[in-house]
């Protein structure tokens, strides 16, 4: 299940970005007529169709999966989180049946409906995406039940779906995806432009792209602050387990390495310099979570501050009027952060989800007690992985390939 | 009394046979991409592919709006059937993920070996996946799918491998080759091609024939007595042999567009009769649809949301069909 959300994370994050920077591509199309933002937008929406194909596959294993491997947690929990997975369902439909149109309508339907189908499936994805953080969100702080006996009752879904985690899983999230893709497609094409493609069409695509992921790059650590300050006030263990804090500390420092800043952590979990951080130490061993929570949250972190970075020489190189696409260092900086993005989403997920653990639904269900009685899951487990091993495979040499096509017959 | 859960269970059986009528043929059309042969076998494979590309996923979504559903408003249904039928949902899985991916880079491959390769998947997962739907429709009739206390009574296997769930499975094959023939053969541009498909169409209709007589003979005695000796039995055979026979006349006459919508009428009227057959059980023996369901006010607001939801989804639905199926019979 991990192996498969992890892999369907990335598919998902591009569909939920991918289709914006193509709907803006064919926006400056129809506003300045560049004929290279049109040819943009198409090969963007190819790249798209590839994508989005595995991602709704693999969403699709997941939906499943939920069943198969934890039959008992749904049991009980689909009713009280149900609401937000079947409203992803419509969202997702939305998304598949306008994505058919704009991928394959380009002579078919009229230039505007064209377009405010590629919205439609811009803002679809985003919608599926934070319905289903809603249902995560849930899992984390759970609400809109009562348990008697082992039993969930008194079951209200408005009130599940109101869970506090939601709006910082959200927005987190929706921004860590926009700058992931923003970020993929600048460094794809900066590493065209150092191949010597400088064509208008790499350039053009890098401004877009870059210009699309800065703020985003940008707002996130604001955004990271106050999801710590959530996680630090409704699941104080996890936070422990983030910093790996033992003891119970009054005005606990942050310490990374040999350095320690005094305070520190206090402030950023409660904005109160002499605030009390709990330590893992006051709950039983056996609730802790594993210590990969720690170093996820720390590269997580890392990989987030280097996008802000780097999007901060690149204002500064606009600022003195230095286009981007002639500066080699910005570009070789472009290309080496290509991945980080989507490195920091699968770091981030380990520590939502290493961070719960041992729970299912925190404090309520542990996943221990929610897992099929199926033997032999190893089999489902190294085919899966050896199947998405081979898409990734695939994916990849097909967006090569794209790719190269657009640098030779340029040249 | 009409339940809430069995209005639900209701909306289910529709997304089932849209399901059946999109996504099914789509697989249809998979299977005859794989026996593509003859002279036309490069047409007839354009013919496939310029007609699944821009709707095979949203029709996909059915299958996850259904699964959905399944969880949201059946959650003890769900959780025993994802126990007993582990093994065949797995392959039908993986059924799905080469069938999708595999559609999807064949188009967009960037060497020959490589279109091959997927394309073999493709067409290979087309087969499969279908076979493994109607082996897990054919489990939940018969009587074997059976959770105590999250335990499989009868296992893992003995649920689903038998004969009366393999002749559902080959049902299911059938009928998804037959829909997916003649909606090709009624789209196809050249009179030569939609021959092709004619013949095609006529030989899975056979099949689906044969299948269909088979799973009657095989199937357990309380859905067999439910099928043939209910009050509505006798009136929905008639009406279902006598639109199989048409169907059989205007394939032999090629009026196409008669055949399509005749083969849709099929379709419904065959899951239409698993389901009464079934009903008031949403896993026989004994999972009944109320006892399956989830608190009521859950259901219910479920619903709503259904209706509502269905407000964007059906002119969204129907507007992409329009645009790409719409005008096949007067431009081609």
């Amino acid at each position: 299940m991990g192996i498969s959300l992890a892999f369907h994370i990335v598919f998902a994050v591009i569909g939920i970005a991918m289709p914006a920077l193509m709907v803006i591509a064919e926006a400056l199309w129809h506003r300045g007529g560049d004929v290279e933002d049109y040819n943009l937008a198409k090969n963007w929406a190819k790249g798209t169709a590839v994508l989005f194909a595995v991602g709704a596959v693999s969403g699709t294993v997941l939906s499943f999966e939920l069943g198969l491997l934890f039959p008992r947690f749904m049991d009980h929990a689909g009713p009280v989180i149900g609401m937000p997975f079947s409203l992803e369902g419509f969202a997702f439909f939305t998304e598949a049946i306008f994505l058919g149109i704009y991928l394959y309508g380009w002579q078919r339907v009229s230039r505007a409906m064209h377009i405010v189908s590629g919205i439609i499936v811009a803002l679809s994805g985003l919608a599926s995406a934070a319905f289903v953080l809603v249902a995560n969100a849930w899992m984390n702080v759970p609400r809109g039940f009562r348990i008697v006996n082992g039993r969930f009752i008194d079951i209200d879904p408005i009130a599940a779906m109101n869970t506090p985690f939601a709006a910082h899983e959200i927005v987190h999230m929706v921004v860590a995806a926009y700058m992931a893709t923003g970020f993929a497609v600048a460094g794809i094409h900066a590493f065209a432009i150092l191949r010597g493609s400088a064509t208008r069409f790499h350039r053009r695509a890098l401004t877009i792209s870059l210009f699309f992921a800065i703020p985003f790059a940008l707002v996130q650590p604001l955004i990271g602050d106050f999801a710590g300050k959530q996680v630090a006030r409704y699941q104080p263990l996890k936070l422990a387990a983030m910093e790996r804090l033992e003891r119970t500390e009054k005005s606990a420092s942050i310490r990374i390495g040999p350095i320690e800043v005094p305070g520190a952590l206090s402030w950023i979990a409660y904005g109160d310099r002499n605030a009390v951080v709990r330590g893992l130490r006051e709950w039983p061993g056996s609730d802790w979570p594993p210590p990969i929570v720690r170093t996820s949250f720390q590269a997580m972190v890392a990989l987030g501050m280097w996008m802000a970075a780097v999007s901060a020489y690149a204002i500064v190189l606009r600022l003195r009027r230095r286009p981007w696409t002639d500066n080699r260092l910005l570009l070789w900086l472009l290309v080496i952060t290509a991945p980080m993005g989507f490195l920091a989403i699968e770091f981030g997920w380990i520590v939502t989800e290493m961070g719960r653990q041992p729970w299912i639904i925190y404090g309520v269900m542990r996943t221990a007690a929610s897992v099929t009685p199926m033997r032999g899951l190893a089999v489902p487990f190294t085919i899966f992985m050896a199947i998405y091993v081979l898409l990734a495979v695939t994916v990849i040499s097909i967006l090569r390939s794209q790719v190269r096509a657009t640098i030779e017959e340029r040249e | 009394m009409i339940s809430y859960a069995e209005i639900t269970a209701a909306v289910m059986l529709v997304a089932l046979i849209v399901y059946a009528l999109t996504g099914g043929a789509d697989f249809g059309g998979g299977l005859w991409h794989l026996l593509a042969a003859g002279p036309r076998a490069k047409q007839q494979r354009l013919l496939i592919d310029s007609a699944i590309a821009p709707i095979w996923e949203a029709n996909h979504v059915w299958l996850v709006l259904i699964v959905v559903l399944l969880f949201v408003c059946f959650p003890h249904a769900f959780s025993a059937a994802s126990i007993a039928l582990h093994i065949p949902l797995t392959i039908l899985l993986i059924g799905i993920v080469f069938r999708g991916a595999g559609f999807a880079f064949r188009q967009y491959a960037a060497t020959r070996t490589m279109r091959r390769e997927w394309s073999r998947a493709f067409a290979a997962a087309s087969v499969v996946t279908p076979v493994f739907l109607g082996v897990c429709l054919g489990a939940i009739t018969d009587d074997r799918v059976v959770v105590r206390d999250g335990i499989s009574v009868y296992g893992f296997v003995t649920p689903w491998l038998h004969a009366f769930a393999l002749a559902v499975g080959a049902l299911a094959l059938a009928l998804f080759a037959l829909t997916a023939a003649v909606y090709l053969a009624n789209e196809a541009g050249d009179a030569a091609v939609a021959n092709d498909f004619r013949i095609r169409a006529i030989t899975s209709g056979v099949a689906v024939t044969v299948a269909a007589f088979s799973g009657i003979a095989l199937a357990p005695d309380r859905f067999r007595s439910a099928l043939l000796h209910s009050l509505w039995s006798w009136p929905l055979q008639i009406v279902t042999g006598m639109v199989a026979l048409a169907l059989f006349a205007a394939l032999l006459a090629r009026r196409f567009a008669v055949a399509r919508l005749l083969v849709i009428v099929q379709t419904a009227l065959i899951l239409f009769g698993w389901a009464l057959a079934q009903y008031p059980l949403i896993i026989a023996p004994d999972l009944t649809i109320d006892a399956a369901a989830a608190p009521a006010r859950v259901v219910r607001l479920t619903l709503v949301e259904l209706l509502i939801g269905s407000v964007v989804l059906a002119p969204s639905f129907f507007y992409l069909f329009r645009v790409f199926k719409g005008r096949s019979e007067t431009a081609d």
